[in-house]
């Protein structure tokens, strides 16, 4: 029993693998032999599509697209969660259990019931199609994830710590930025991670409110296929693409991920 | 921790307060605008009152989208958090194979939702895709794009690749903060597996896994993008849950009175659903 | 219950072990016996803890036997050698009532309903527990929890031995007491082999009946309370119990002569020549002051009253040399120390040295 524990994980990562397996398979092999049947490796090895994509504007520029608004959302979503954290960590204030509350029920908005409303208001402040939009518009889930998570932190921070600075007169802005940030420093990387994941990930909001400058690489992938028939090769390697970014971030914050999680605040 | 009463904090919360309220109240009075009107075209609108709420409500349509929505959700459930919690158990505790199960298990967590709908829509196809070829050549007959049935089992299969990592995670984490000497002391108690689990691992993982049946239920409930991508809601309606419906009437029929109303039913129950479990895990604390 | 025999134990976390430094526990051999409380007193890191695991059988040591009775349990894991163990922080099964916890050891070991009632109903009495009987164990203080803690390992009446790692850390100073004195009572009544792991001199005094001395690795002194205080087997003894410490300064002995600070004392023992450092050892409590030149001269650096005795710190050639001075007794300006030579303990590379009367 205890010998064969090893095999849990490893058959449910075989798992998981076998389709990302599979559409690395595919971005190797040129869009006839795809069609051709199936096969478990490419029989000609072809990096085409890959040189295709990193070549092609319209594609490349997708990446640039999605990185842009994602990195943005990050940076809205951390510096304006931090101060409001603070205060629900430190401060009871009028309505502080309320307004906590609500900020959590954004997180439950089905993007599905926003999107055209979303597109309407981004129209009329003339932000639609911009980096700006999606960023702000992916603000409504990931704000009140990052309040969450680093309240968490804040809170595991003795309030001592704020106090004796004061005593030893440091102004607010100076005391958050010199000492209580790098004491959340890793709870900033975990939040930080989180805001990165479901801007990366969602695509129904970035995809509703954009057309022609900031369409996210993802929608590029769906866009092309309708329009030059089915060119699965390109289609691949443009999903393998995608996953790169997020692999390189988990890898960074491998170690803080189950932290992040055990703060219980995800 | 003591708190002190200050409410020059609503100043630090204030930005915070205005860019979710852009992002919440506007489009929310918009959807509750529209619900209640009804349009010509021309931004005529006229006032309609409940009319499209009882509609959509006696529609045998919403009935249906609505009973695939829970099937769907409750499966998904029943699969997900058990199967995260014992993944979650037999990792390894520490080192540096815990570091590569935790990395590859994240992976799906990180890919664009459409990515994750069109990778499996490859991946299942009969004739090129390993998931069907090799169901086909074990003799099973599977054409997720012909059978519901079929259909209704690779949507599911997808969310448990997509989403039961999310789970692990959380368990693993629980289980991480248990000390070492809790087990020990249960070993010279004479304490079985079982008893272990149940007594001293499930009740540290109490709390996660109340945030991860949280999660898991609003996210399945709110799931689109992933089974439009692979099935577009079909063959039929079969795989046509809530929120695709909700995006075939506004966009597909343009039906903004119908779309709308069926919007605030949805984010309604979600909120319900949420507050009634979140209620009832808080009193199961207190007691 | 049995005695616990240590045949040649000795531990090293490292594969290889070369040589002594390596070696997270030095050689013991020892017998635990029977019914005895005893107490593994020391700094952190001195390889207690690494004692108190070969004992539980969490470690299987890199060498020796270890015996309950007389069966040897050196490969046996920890359910398999019928002991108990408190910890640091209270472990408890939150979910469970404080009944139920103390039912659960017995339950896992299939006794009767009928006799585990009986048993926990008595465990909840003796160990004052009765008003929370039937509460959930996750609302209860500190010290309640290693109360059942405990419990779990008493209502199993047959353990081989009690283990205790630190278990005070986490109460309140004032219940530390209460708690110290509910564990010897236990033990009256009880009689379980106790094994007490801190580095509180006090506790470990209190507690032990035997006081078992460690220092980086190596047990340096086992004896009564009274033995460490009156003849420390080792300079660490002397430093560490008693507050303050023992003085220990350097010296030279020959015969029954001892030289220090350019005076000579008569020893009543005589002492073999000894090579290497030669240090002699006397308490606070056996060195009076003198205001007429008699002895050694000493410079005082500071004078602390604590009510029914006065502590003189001070240096002699250098070092410091404390004395323990009775209420109300004089403080000379120009002082000298003079030191009872009947109870000066003579180290040679920080060893007591025994000579011959």
């Amino acid at each position: 029993m205890t010998r064969l524990r090893w095999l849990v994980p490893t058959l449910y990562i075989v798992f998981l693998m076998l389709p990302i397996y599979w559409l690395l398979n595919m971005s190797f092999k040129t869009t006839n032999e795809i069609l051709g049947g199936f096969s478990w490796f490419p029989a000609e090895f072809t990096i085409e599509s890959y040189v295709k994509i990193f070549t092609d504007p319209t594609w490349y520029s997708g990446y640039i697209n999605s990185i842009a608004y994602v990195g943005l959302n990050t940076v809205i979503s951390v510096s304006f969660a931090l101060p409001a954290a603070y205060a629900f960590s430190r401060y009871r204030f009028l309505g502080d259990k309320h307004l906590f509350f609500w900020l959590l029920t954004n997180r439950m908005a089905p993007p599905a019931v926003f999107a055209l409303p979303f597109l309407q208001l981004y129209s009329s402040i003339g932000l639609f199609d911009t980096h700006l939009a999606v960023a702000l518009a992916h603000c409504l889930f990931n704000i009140p994830l990052a309040v969450w998570i680093l309240e968490g932190f804040m809170s595991g921070v003795p309030k001592e710590i704020d106090e004796t600075a004061y005593l030893d007169g440091y102004s607010f802005p100076r005391f958050f930025t010199k000492i209580f940030m790098p004491l959340i420093g890793s709870g900033i990387g975990v939040t930080a991670f989180f805001c990165f994941m479901f801007s990366w990930v969602e695509m129904l909001l970035a995809k509703s409110l954009t057309s022609v400058e900031a369409k996210p690489i993802a929608a590029v992938m769906t866009r092309t296929a309708s329009t030059s028939g089915y060119e699965l090769g390109l289609l691949a390697a443009a999903g393998v693409l995608t996953i790169i970014p997020g692999a390189i971030v988990i890898y960074f914050v491998r170690n803080y991920i189950a932290k992040g999680f055990a703060m219980g605040r995800v | 921790m003591n708190k002190v009463q200050n409410n020059k904090a609503w100043f630090m919360v204030l930005p915070v307060l205005v860019i979710v309220a852009l992002n919440a109240v506007v489009p929310l009075m918009t959807v509750v605008n529209y619900s209640v009107q009804d349009t010509f075209g021309n931004n005529v609108f006229f006032f309609e009152g409940t009319r499209w709420f009882s509609e959509v409500l006696a529609s045998e349509r919403f009935h249906g989208a609505l009973g695939r929505q829970f099937s769907l959700t409750a499966t998904i459930l029943a699969i997900e958090i058990p199967l995260g919690v014992a993944i979650a158990l037999a990792m390894p505790r520490s080192g540096f194979w815990a570091s590569v199960c935790l990395v590859l298990m994240a992976l799906p967590l990180l890919i664009p939702w459409n990515v994750v709908g069109a990778m499996w829509n490859i991946y299942a196809l009969p004739d090129i895709g390993l998931l069907g070829y090799g169901l086909n050549w074990l003799g099973i007959s599977y054409d997720y794009t012909q059978q519901p049935l079929a259909a209704w089992f690779t949507v599911i299969l997808m969310d448990v690749w997509h989403w039961t990592s999310l789970v692990v995670l959380l368990a693993y984490a629980g289980l991480q903060s248990i000390d070492e000497n809790y087990y020990r002391a249960a070993q010279i108690d004479g304490a079985s597996r079982w008893a272990v689990f149940r007594y001293i691992q499930l009740p540290k993982m109490k709390h996660v896994l109340t945030i991860a049946i949280l999660l898991r239920f609003m996210d399945s409930f709110m799931i689109y993008t992933e089974p439009f991508v692979l099935t577009g809601g079909g063959p039929g309606n079969s795989t046509t849950v809530l929120s695709i419906d909700l995006v075939k009437a506004a966009l597909g029929e343009f039906n903004l009175g119908i779309a709308s109303a069926m919007s605030i039913i949805y984010f309604l129950m979600t909120l319900l659903v949420c507050w009634l479990f979140y209620t009832i895990t808080m009193q199961g604390e207190k007691s | 219950m049995a005695q616990i025999t240590l045949d040649k134990l000795a531990h090293s976390y490292f594969p290889n072990p070369q040589g002594e430094a390596d070696f997270a526990l030095k050689e013991i051999d020892y017998v635990w016996e029977d019914g005895g409380a005893y107490a593994l007193l020391g700094p952190s890191g001195c390889g207690k803890t690494t004692l108190l695991n070969i004992i539980s059988g969490l470690l299987v040591p890199s060498r020796g036997r270890i015996l309950f009775g007389e069966e040897d349990v050196t490969q046996y894991a920890p359910e398999q050698r019928n002991i108990a163990q408190v910890f640091q922080f209270p472990v408890i099964y939150d979910t469970m009532t404080v009944a139920q916890n103390l039912a659960f050891p017995l339950v896992n070991r299939k006794v009767p309903r009928d006799e585990i009632d009986k048993r926990v109903a008595d465990m909840i009495k003796v160990l004052d527990l009765g008003d929370k009987a039937n509460r959930k164990a996750q609302g209860l203080t500190a010290d309640e929890k290693q109360k059942i803690s405990l419990g779990r390992g008493l209502v199993r009446y047959d353990v081989n031995a009690i283990l205790f790692d630190e278990p005070l850390t986490v109460i309140d100073p004032h219940l530390k007491w209460q708690l110290r004195t509910k564990l010897k009572e236990l033990h009256h009544e009880f009689g379980h082999t106790m094994i007490y792991v801190t580095h509180d001199q006090t506790e470990a005094l209190t507690f032990a009946d035997k006081v078992v001395v460690m220092y980086e690795g190596e047990v340096v002194q086992i004896g009564t309370p009274e033995e460490l205080f009156d003849e420390p087997a080792h300079t660490f003894v002397g430093y560490f119990i008693g507050s303050p410490g023992m003085n220990v300064v350097p010296c030279s002995v020959a015969g029954d002569r001892l030289q220090l600070g350019g005076q000579e004392i008569a020893l009543p023992r005589r002492y073999a020549p000894l090579e290497g450092q030669v240090e002699m050892g006397v308490r606070p409590e056996f060195v009076k002051l003198s205001a007429n030149g008699e002895g050694i001269p000493v410079s005082i650096s500071t004078v602390e009253d604590i009510g029914r005795f006065k502590i003189v710190r001070a240096l002699l050639e250098g070092r410091s040399f404390n004395a323990v001075l009775p209420e109300g007794a004089e403080i000379p300006a120009e002082a000298s120390a003079v030191i009872d030579p009947t109870r000066i303990g003579i180290y040679h590379d920080s060893h007591l040295v025994r000579g011959e009367a």
